[in-house]
């Protein structure tokens, strides 16, 4: 009946506006932490910068400095792969694109007739990995949105670990780089062994010599090797953490993308709901008033007065 | 003439100030830095840095290794877990240093709880310095 499908789209129209409040709660909660996530990416900037400097530093002092993580292995068996992705779904393609990458990556390695390793952040890559039954080596979840150093740390001991117990010869670190709010992009960038490039950059001088210090080469205090060992594996935290919070602050702005348009669509719907709604009443209300016209008209041409309809309604239904 | 001290942690830049020296313990032992000090770079051991203002007074650091880098007029000490005495959370410290030493008393050998009363010892030194 025409009352019925009133209804039934009244009760529709209220849980899509139940919907539209929730996603808009999560659009500006998305919102709110992008900014927080953008800072915690500044502000880990001058950490990665020094320790850069400093392997930099190490590095001028000549080809005396070696390390296992420095130096590519002749034959590369098994290619590790830590895949950043989200603990919670609501964010667009997010995961699924950083998943793809990962895939892909594994699909190249596998042609080269490379074994992979997987090293998965955050549970809906756990989840995509173990339910397609990937070896998982490690996975770690339960902040992605919100890395701390001691996240990092984590992961690091476990890939340099592993790397120098020769599980891998080879890293590469999948993650979303965040570039601005309006824009993401997934990289594949190679982790350990760390590229000798980085080493290269420096001269043996101050970052910024003065004419007194020019040709002044540093002093080390342990042995440069000592500092080294010490340092090669921080350098490495510093890195993941760097792709933590990129990722992190890419998982902010994709769900705030997602639940933006989500909201959009729910305000959409109650529109052409409402619409259709009110097209169904307006039917039902004319359907009635036919049925009254032409119930009139009927008894009219029956015999029975105008007045008798209208005085006595109680008699309406009565045969005569 | 001053020079500038940074105290970087991965997280955030701690410290960021003038300062007429700094004294820090490397793996091999106590170095002080003073304006002019030629290029060094150190690896820096479970230690207090103290940082010498120009105008009086110190600032004291709870160091839990790290690295620190000299470079013409600039002193860097970089480090993954460093705290400023008013970050230090004393009752924290107290208790870990208790458990820490009942363990090392239960076992004299136990590297991890030696190295967890030191952490809890530098602390507190560095939070009563202030």
């Amino acid at each position: 009946m025409a009352g019925g499908q009133e209804r039934i789209l009244k009760r529709r129209i209220a849980s899509v506006q139940s919907t539209k409040k929730i996603t808009r709660a999560m659009e500006l909660i998305a919102g709110s932490r992008i900014v927080k996530a953008q800072q915690a990416v500044h502000a880990a900037v001058p950490y990665s910068e020094h320790i850069t400097e400093v392997v930099r530093d190490l590095g001028a002092t000549g080809g005396g400095v070696a390390s296992p993580l420095l130096t590519p292995r002749p034959e590369i068996r098994r290619v590790a792969h830590v895949v950043i992705a989200a603990d919670r779904g609501q964010c667009g393609a997010y995961n699924s694109s950083v998943i793809r990458a990962a895939e892909g990556s594994m699909n190249e390695q596998a042609e080269l007739g490379r074994d992979y390793a997987l090293i998965v952040v955050g549970r809906k890559a756990e989840s995509f990995f173990r339910y397609r039954n990937f070896n998982i080596d490690h996975a770690f979840t339960g902040f992605s949105d919100k890395p701390s150093y001691e996240d990092a740390r984590a992961i690091g001991q476990v890939v340099t670990a592993d790397f120098l117990a020769e599980k891998f010869d080879m890293v590469e670190l999948i993650y979303t780089r965040f570039v601005s709010a309006g824009s993401q992009e997934v990289v594949r960038r190679p982790l350990v062994p760390l590229e000798r490039e980085i080493m290269a950059g420096g001269d043996g001088k101050p970052a910024e010599s003065e004419a007194g210090t020019v040709g002044a080469s540093y002093e080390f205090e342990p042995a440069p090797e000592a500092i080294l060992d010490a340092l090669l594996p921080r350098y490495v935290e510093a890195r993941i953490f760097a792709a933590l919070l990129n990722a992190a602050a890419s998982e902010h702005s994709s769900r705030q993308r997602a639940m933006k348009a989500a909201t959009d669509n729910a305000e959409e719907l109650i529109i052409s709901l409402t619409r259709i709604m009110n097209r169904a009443r307006q039917d039902s209300i004319t359907t009635e008033i036919m049925e009254i016209v032409s119930g009139a008209e009927a008894l009219q041409s029956g015999g029975v007065s105008r007045g008798d309809v209208f005085d006595t309604p109680m008699s309406l239904g009565d045969p005569q | 003439m001053p020079f500038a001290v940074q105290l970087v942690s991965p997280e955030r830049v701690l410290y960021e100030g003038d300062a007429e020296m700094v004294v820090c313990r490397t793996t091999d032992g106590e170095i002080a830095f003073l304006p002019g000090h030629v290029p060094f770079v150190g690896a820096l051991g479970v230690a207090k840095v103290r940082v010498i203002l120009p105008e009086k007074g110190e600032i004291a650091v709870a160091v839990h290794g790290g690295f620190v880098e000299v470079s013409g007029d600039h002193v860097t000490i970089l480090s993954d877990v460093a705290e400023l005495p008013e970050q230090v959370d004393v009752v924290r410290a107290q208790t870990a240093k208790e458990t820490a030493a009942a363990r090392v008393a239960a076992n004299a050998e136990d590297e991890e709880a030696q190295a967890a009363l030191a952490r809890a010892e530098l602390r507190l030194e560095v939070a009563q310095a202030a």
